[in-house]
């Protein structure tokens, strides 16, 4: 199956669980384990190649320019990991099906669990580094929702936001990593990068990549000082904790480290950071392990623990460490998850996780006992169990570290962590389930049903398999590990084994068990010195962090963005022109190179009438109406300027957007008051005049600076002049670049205006459905009503004039490809048309006659301008590829046909649409309750307010 | 003639940022309306001023540029839909809340504490 369907299927499946919620859990747990289970058989056939040493990939490209392609590959690695999270995601999906209780969302639970499991498949199946970085951010978020998926508690919703808060950050900073080293390696492709370990490691920017990648990479994996998040984490049901702590998760990490460990690792950097976080995370995590009450907590920390073994073991840079790491790998996921579903069961049944309350539970709950305790046995090291090799590999591998030139500061280090490590799996086993039975449990414990003791029980028997036989895993051990060291160095040619000879391991690791046994006999006295230490906090040191980012963030941001938006806008408006000044005063200006062109006298009586317009409109601009009148002219003039300076289709764009502007804001103005209070004192608006005149300033300035010279560089315009006849078939430069040049720009403009028009369809109809429907509804008209609303004159006017109205508007549309016009002025046109027949008329008499409703016209445009732009991949051209041809119909002339032309058609729909829909849901405000449709396109209103004769008035 | 048109553009900016800093919704409104027309005029500007030479291919030798006319096109009609949503906006404030102001209070108290969670 191709590697594409293996991280898609989870993805897709995740829409599943939803919908297969109301068919009950077993349906929708079962849906979710079918396509995690396809998903692994899809891995799975891919065994073969695996096996064979290939690299399976699959590519497609994406954002081939920034480097940012769909790639994946499979190799051992990647396979390893991949049916490591396919694998015990199976079995997590049946326990959960048991697990959860009947109040839990099950569907809610199993999407987000299915997307959780596909963004782990994607990063370890990801042959590009961007591309795993998008996988990476997915795991956070979708363990976010995992952790606080009991959103009822607070602690659920406390953890969940810290993991997410610590996992970004350190994300955040793996970005950075990955990017630089992108530059360094000249490619983003994981492949390629892991051939360029000289390249790499002799760059200057090595160092920051590797703090940055490994800020990452511990943070995800818990490693010290950032372990903190991870036993938050716990109050997130324990399906999600035994998934994300064993197989996922926190081995994102480690899986990263191990990839890259061809190109990090063998550094001194490298040795010191990645040992000695692993060596402090494996003994702090053992220590506080064996200190805590909670069940899943002590687990927890012994996953830190763990996490810190495997960190210390890729940080030694061998071959061996390496190959020990691997293995381990495999052994802590299986007896890990085990213990995990095993506590889960443990809390099921006596409802509670407290270890103090527990004790006993051998005798009552005999089949979770013997689970349980084979996992606890082999996460201490007991012989026979799979925990024991690889625990045996690590000592021996620190028995030959060194670190900081001190020879015993390694092994030492690592057997007082496998002692503890020993020392809380005893105390796991001997005080949950030995000792006598009590009576005083929350609950009466049993063994429960097979949902939910057969998953663990499944991963027992790896544990105890892997134990007794280690030669079965071996080859596949080696496979893997081959595939971690690339091409630096060779697999170690050692045999996992049970039995290795009286070795310094074997003594490290009686000491440790011996040790563990000693410390567990001696538990009371070490708990009392334990809970006397002090000791920090991490979760208040993180509170106290992030109130303190709070507040200086709340420092900054409240004194400039307190609400109130005119300070907004004086800020911004101060800003741009001080930086503007800067530019000015900083930079280089050179000679005017352009001679200023003279002005005659109707320019200037235009300019005149344009300055008398904006003075008046500010000096009056509390006469609502008054001012409204003066912006139209000042419309007029900045048109009659367009036309001027040889810009005609700009000017009949601004000339009708002109009249459907106006029309708005009358029908806005019907609402609003028709005055503006004077409410800013003298000061406030000599500060106000003051922005104002320096912004008109530089604005002026800059303006006249530019216009007195040419271009620096030249215009790109040069290429659109010439090409628009040969490429695009049309004379009308201006309309070509709208509808072929640029013509992706216009179809997300014409998008954009369609949106624009729906949310204020929104809008209207949020307003209407509440309170304000009914103060609409029966508002008293702050005016005269005209008693002939609908006049003869102009209804006799608009109807005679609409067929010719459409006409034009054709005309204008299909001469836009050559001369002035184009989709969007034809559209406005007819807009103006049919704007006309409701105010003749009145809203709902038009309405009555609407056939087609506007959200059907926006989307009929942007789909025929889509349409035609898809069309010609069907040619193999690029999306918006435009053609022409002419033809000719006897008798008519030979015309041009260009599927520009049918792009502009779309122009001109959605146009149409959105301007009608603005308007017209304006309008639908302005009903009033005693109004109805009438059957009569004019009428005569005899209960106008002003009749003399009429009862009207009362 | 550059003059006339630097001015413009400037005396637009100013009108339009001073209402911009007006207390009520409409005059902000008919602010913003200024300041579009200043900036469709200054970027169709930039193409410099050219009489007669409109880009329609002719026998004609010179053409003034095309490419700001087209940008500018369809940021006229793109500022149309712009102005329909803040009116609507302010209207659908004014109607809900009674109260045409463009300006929130300062930051209440309890609003604060809600924030901090």
């Amino acid at each position: 199956m191709s590697l594409f369907l293996v991280v898609a299927l989870p993805f897709f499946g995740a829409l599943l669980p939803g919908l297969m919620n109301t068919a009950g859990r077993q349906a929708c747990a079962g849906v979710t384990f079918a396509v995690t289970l396809m998903a692994l058989i899809g891995l799975l056939t891919n065994l073969p190649a695996v096996l064979a040493g290939d690299l399976v990939t699959a590519r497609l490209d994406w954002i081939p320019l920034l480097g940012l392609n769909f790639t994946l590959m499979l190799d051992a690695l990647g396979f390893f990991f991949a049916c490591l999270i396919l694998g015990i995601g199976l079995l997590i999906i049946a326990y959960a099906r048991s697990y959860l209780a009947r109040e839990d969302n099950m569907g809610e639970f199993f999407t987000y669990l299915l997307l959780f499991q596909g963004a782990m498949v994607g990063i370890v199946l990801s042959d590009n580094v961007l591309l795993l970085l998008v996988f990476w951010e997915l795991t956070s978020l979708s363990s976010f929702l995992l952790i606080g998926y009991w959103k009822h508690l607070p602690e659920g919703r406390q953890g969940a936001r810290m993991a997410l808060t610590v996992t970004g950050m350190g994300g955040l900073a793996m970005i950075g990593g990955m990017l630089i080293l992108g530059q360094i390696v000249g490619s983003y492709d994981l492949s390629v990068i892991l051939q360029n370990r000289e390249v790499i490691q002799a760059s200057p920017l090595y160092m920051p990549a590797l703090i940055l990648i490994l800020l990452g990479c511990f943070t995800k994996s818990a490693q010290f000082p950032f372990h903190f998040w991870l036993p938050h984490a716990m109050a997130a049901p324990t399906p999600v904790s035994a998934y994300l702590h064993s197989a996922t998760m926190v081995k994102a990490g480690i899986f990263l480290m191990a990839r890259m460990w061809p190109v990090l690792s063998g550094t001194p950097e490298w040795f010191i950071l990645v040992t000695g976080a692993g060596l402090i995370t494996m003994v702090l995590g053992a220590v506080i392990a064996l200190f805590k009450h909670d069940l899943k907590a002590l687990l927890a920390f012994s996953t830190v623990s763990h996490l810190g073994l495997i960190t210390m073991l890729l940080g030694t840079g061998t071959a061996f460490g390496a190959m020990a790491a691997v293995f381990h790998i495999l052994n802590h996921a299986t007896f890990k998850a085990a213990l995990f579903m095993s506590a889960g069961i443990i809390d099921h049944e006596a409802q509670t996780r407290d270890i103090r309350r527990l004790g006993g539970l051998r005798r009552l709950m005999p089949v979770t006992f013997t689970i349980a305790s084979l996992a606890a046995l082999s996460m201490a090291g007991i012989p026979l169990l799979n925990g024991f090799l690889s625990k045996e590999m690590m000592l021996e591998e620190a028995y030959q570290t060194v670190l900081f030139d001190v020879d015993w500061l390694v092994p030492v280090l690592a057997t007082v962590g496998s002692l503890f490590s020993a020392a809380y799996c005893f105390r796991l086993i001997g005080h949950v389930f030995l000792g006598p039975v009590r009576d005083d449990y929350p609950a009466k414990p049993h063994d429960p049903g097979a949902g939910l003791w057969l998953p663990p029980a499944i991963l027992v028997v790896l544990v105890v398999a892997i134990g007794v036989a280690p030669f079965l895993a071996e080859p596949f051990v080696k496979l893997v590990t081959a595939s971690v060291l690339g091409t630096t160095a060779a697999v170690p040619d050692v045999y996992i084994k049970i039995w290795h000879g009286l070795v310094p391991a074997l003594y490290m690791s009686i000491v440790a068990v011996v040790g563990g046994l000693v410390v567990l006999a001696l538990f009371r006295p070490l708990l009392w010195l334990w809970d006397a230490a002090p000791r920090p906090e991490a979760k208040r040191i993180f509170d106290a962090v992030i109130a303190g980012a709070v507040s200086l963030a709340r420092g900054v941001i409240e004194p400039l963005h307190d609400g109130a938006f005119t300070r907004y806008a004086a800020i911004m408006a101060v800003t741009v022109v001080a930086v503007g000044y800067h530019a000015w005063v900083t930079g280089t200006v050179g000679p005017a190179t352009r001679v200023m062109q003279p002005a005659n006298a109707i320019q200037i009586a235009g300019w005149l009438m344009l300055v008398t317009a904006t003075c008046g409109l500010v000096l009056m601009h509390r006469n609502r109406l008054l001012s409204l009148i003066l912006i139209g002219i000042v419309g007029l003039v900045v048109s009659v300027g367009f036309v001027y300076f040889s810009a005609p289709d700009l000017a009949m764009t601004q000339l009708t957007v002109e009249v459907v502007t106006i029309i708005l804001l009358l029908l806005a103005l019907n609402f609003l008051p028709k005055t503006t209070p004077v409410e800013s004192s003298t000061l406030r608006r000599a500060r106000d005049a003051l922005v104002a005149v320096a912004g008109g300033l530089s604005t002026a300035a800059l303006s006249w600076h530019y216009l007195l010279r040419d271009t620096i560089s030249p215009s790109i315009s040069e290429f659109h002049l010439a090409n628009a006849y040969k490429g695009g078939g049309g004379t009308n430069v201006v309309n070509v670049i709208l509808v072929d040049f640029r013509g992706f720009d216009t179809y997300g403009e014409i998008i954009v205006l369609g949106i624009a028009a729906l949310l204020i369809f929104a809008l209207t109809e949020t307003l209407l459905s509440g309170p304000v429907r009914a103060r609409l509804l029966n508002r008293a008209a702050n005016q005269a009503r005209a008693g002939d609303m609908h006049p003869t004159m102009m209804v006799v006017m608009t109807r005679v004039i609409m067929p010719v109205v459409m006409l034009v508007g054709f005309y204008v549309l299909l001469r836009g490809h050559n001369e002035p016009g184009g989709g969007f002025i034809a559209g406005l046109i007819v807009s103006i048309g049919f704007v006309m027949q409701y105010m003749a008329s009145g809203f709902m008499w038009t309405s009555a006659r609407l056939r087609y409703p506007y959200h059907g016209v926006i989307g009929a445009g942007v789909l025929i301008a889509g349409l035609t732009g898809i069309g010609s991949w069907f040619v193999g051209k690029p999306f918006l590829t435009s053609d022409y041809t002419y033809v000719r119909i006897p008798p008519f002339q030979e015309f041009e046909l260009a599927t520009a032309a049918l792009f502009d058609l779309g122009v001109f729909l959605a146009v149409v649409g959105a301007v009608m829909l603005s308007l017209e849901s304006f309008s639908r405000l302005a009903r009033r309750s005693n109004e109805s449709a009438t059957d009569y396109p004019m009428d005569i209103d005899p209960s106008r307010d002003d009749a003399p004769h009429t009862k009207a008035e009362t | 003639m550059e003059f006339l048109v630097a001015t413009a553009i400037g005396i637009l900016t100013s009108g339009g940022l001073y209402l911009v800093l007006r207390l009520r919704t409409f005059p902000v409104i008919m602010g913003t309306s200024l300041l579009t027309y200043a900036v469709n005029v200054f970027l169709f500007a930039s193409g410099r001023l050219t009489v007669g030479a409109p880009p329609i291919l002719t026998d004609a030798t010179t053409y003034t540029d095309p490419l700001p006319q087209a940008l500018v096109l369809t940021a006229i009609v793109i500022s149309f839909g712009m102005t329909a949503v803040v009116v609507m906006i302010a209207l659908g404030a004014y109607l809900g809340g009674d109260d045409d102001h463009v300006d929130d209070g300062p930051i209440d108290p309890v609003e604060k504490a809600e924030g901090a969670l």
